[in-house]
């Protein structure tokens, strides 16, 4: 089991981490923020791995990655 | 069922948000030496030099000392810096313009002499601070705002190929060209960085990694397709792997 | 009493800048300061210090910004057409308020020019030539025993200002031997003073927050903030550090004024002129920036007019000029591009305008 922590805040709306998740559980938030973009949202019912494909591309370290598992190195 | 943080923000990094447009690749980067840094715990023994181009803010992100060179000019300070204090993990971070246009002669000359450095070279291919200019790697055919009608071999010559050039210097240690267009390539790209690092901690001499890294505004591409367009376009010009 | 050695002024310097702590060097071979790069390289890393030839004056330079912002004590040297390349690198020093030495061995210009002596980079110096509102402090040695003693002055005022000094010799200054009294005052060569710790230096941030050398400042308003500062920090040179020598300054009629080589033969002219009674003065500027208007001061009320020489077409003339502010007559006599003004020419203006007076 595992999910993430986007912060909606720091988006820039790059998309990145929605083109590269294995499961496409991120998705785009219609509600802007402060910077006026949309950002991305996770998707709580589907089945993160924990892979952190979305955090190792996100070049605005938004995303957090929690996860059941040993320490993941990368 | 307790989850545990297993990726965030590598303490390295200061916690603020970034000036980089949505999509460019310097976050990705700034990120990868921050967290080889912790791993290798020499935070409190690094200096970077920032160079002169969109990455000139480097030091309000990265958490540890740095210092401002003029454009080009990075490695002559690094050179500076290292030669007077050998017991610090030196690194420059440039741009294609800083590091092989006005610096090409540092560049050269500073690997010539081994000087123990870690270069870590953002290849995309434009001027971006500026205002997509061509740089020296800017690909045939591609239009920046001083090529607009495209790169022409016969008017600006060719994409140059730095990192094959200082790969025939014999004091050069390693050389590696790495991308940031999908996750296994940023991880191909962190251990390359990782690597080069560890080279200066034992003294091995002047290590250099290329990162291809996406320019959406400049190439006036949407991020993702700034990806494909790496995968497509740039790495055919600027083929990825160890050179040295 | 330690022991006077014949040297040449490039050497002098050299071994000046070791004894001051000098702990890197980085050069670049250009005529007339050959003799410099050569000393330091067989010298600097006996004493345990850095030495590199760059591929560039300007790569040198840089260098010199690098080894500065770690803490280092810092210098480069070059001639003329060399210090026009290191001009942007020196702006960047001032700006980022860094500790350094630049010696200009200057030679005649413009262009290519030749490499006899000449005093056509005043400007450069003093005027700075780089971009930017900045300032470095400008010395100016007339003798190898002077140029060696000016070594320790210019460390020890970059490392109290955190600015450049450059030290403006010529190709003659530099290249002619003179005996040299080596001091063991400030002997640094020997036992290893430990300069003050430079807390601002770029050494780790091992134990302190991250030191930043910067001189890039966007936000608005902080870029003024930072010329204040250096506006202050060259108020305050200019009250503390000037310096120069004066000769018979209290009956003089005239006053020769001239610096470096040119003060030696002014000297003499002024040396001549006394032994046949005539009432000449000589005012030698030592710091150039900041140029002594102190000499100027003094009310030498006897004197009638300043003739200024130099081995240029008239740039120090104008400091000269901007001081005495019309109170009287600057006049000028100068030749460049490798000549230098005679005795007899000085002699036979001092008599045109003495008469004429």
């Amino acid at each position: 089991m595992a999910k993430i922590n986007i912060d909606r805040e720091r988006c820039k709306g790059c998309l990145f981490c929605i083109s590269f998740c294995p499961k496409g559980l991120i998705g785009i938030d219609k509600r802007l923020n402060r910077r006026g973009v949309e950002p991305v949202k996770f998707k709580e019912q589907g089945e993160c791995l924990g892979c952190a494909m979305c955090a190792i591309i996100c070049p605005d370290c938004c995303i957090e990655v929690y996860k059941n598992s040993q320490k993941f190195n990368v | 069922m307790v989850l545990r943080k297993i990726y965030g923000h590598p303490k390295s990094l200061r916690n603020v948000s970034t000036h980089y447009c949505a999509g460019c690749g310097h976050g990705i980067a700034h990120r990868l030496i921050a967290e080889v840094v912790d791993e290798l715990d020499i935070r409190e023994r690094t200096v970077a030099i920032a160079p002169v181009g969109c990455a000139v803010l480097a030091y309000d992100y990265w958490d540890f000392d740095c210092s401002e060179a003029a454009h080009g000019r990075a490695l002559a300070v690094a050179t500076g810096i290292k030669q007077v204090r050998p017991q610090n993990i030196v690194f420059t971070y440039q741009g294609d313009g800083d590091l092989a246009a006005i610096g090409t002669n540092e560049t050269i000359h500073t690997a010539n002499r081994g000087e123990n450095l870690t270069v870590v070279f953002i290849n995309n291919a434009v001027y971006g601070m500026t205002g997509g200019q061509m740089a020296p790697t800017t690909l045939l055919g591609q239009r920046t705002a001083t090529t607009p009608k495209g790169r022409e071999a016969r008017l600006q010559g060719y994409p140059l190929k730095i990192s094959e050039l200082l790969a025939q210097l014999p004091a050069v240690k390693y050389i590696e060209r790495v991308s940031l267009h999908s996750p296994q390539e940023v991880v191909k790209a962190k251990r390359a960085i990782k690597e080069a690092f560890k080279n200066q901690i034992n003294n091995e001499g002047f290590s250099l990694v290329e990162i291809l890294s996406p320019c959406p505004t400049y190439w006036q591409m949407s991020p993702s397709k700034a990806l494909d367009w790496i995968r497509e376009a740039m790495i055919k010009e600027f083929p990825l792997g160890r050179i040295k | 009493m330690s022991k006077k050695i014949l040297m040449s002024g490039n050497v002098a310097m050299g071994e000046g800048a070791i004894q001051a702590g000098c702990f890197f060097y980085a050069g670049y071979p250009i005529t007339p300061q050959n003799e410099l790069i050569a000393y330091m390289a067989k010298q600097m890393p006996e004493a345990g210090r850095i030495f590199i030839q760059a591929e560039s004056e300007l790569a040198a330079i840089n260098m010199v910004f690098g080894a500065a912002a770690a803490g280092a004590r810092a210098m480069t040297s070059s001639s003329s057409p060399g210090m026009s390349l290191k001009q942007e690198g020196i702006s960047y020093i001032a700006g980022a308020e860094l500790p350094a030495v630049i010696i200009n061995v200057m030679r005649g210009g413009p262009g290519l020019g030749n490499i006899s002596p000449a005093q056509s980079d005043y400007f450069q110096a003093t005027r700075s030539g780089g971009h930017g509102d900045y300032h470095s402090i400008v010395l100016a040695p007339s003798s190898a025993q002077e140029a060696y003693d000016l070594m320790y002055v210019a460390f020890d005022l970059a490392d109290r200002y955190r600015n450049p000094v450059i030290i403006l010799s010529d190709g003659m200054l530099g290249q002619m031997m003179e005996p040299v009294q080596l001091s063991d005052k400030n002997n640094l060569k020997t036992e290893n003073r430990k300069q003050k710790t430079k807390k601002w230096a770029l050494t780790g941030c091992e134990d302190r927050a991250p030191n930043i050398i910067r001189s890039l400042y966007l936000k608005e308003g902080a870029l003024e903030r930072l010329n204040l500062v250096l506006q202050k920090k060259y108020n305050l040179i200019k009250n503390k550090e000037q310096r120069f020598e004066g000769m018979f300054l209290d009956d003089a009629k005239i006053i020769l004024v001239a610096y470096g080589t040119m003060a030696r033969i002014a000297k003499s002219v002024v040396v001549k002129l006394r032994s046949k009674g005539k009432k000449a003065g000589l005012i030698r500027p030592i710091t150039l920036w900041p140029f002594p208007d102190e000499a100027f001061k003094s009310r030498h009320s006897a004197v009638k007019s300043y003739l200024v020489t130099e081995m240029s077409y008239g740039q120090m003339l104008e400091d000269v000029r901007l001081t005495v502010n019309g109170s009287r007559k600057v006049e000028f006599l100068g030749r460049a591009g490798g000549s230098i003004p005679t005795e007899e020419e000085i002699i036979k203006k001092v008599k045109s305008l003495m008469f004429k007076v």
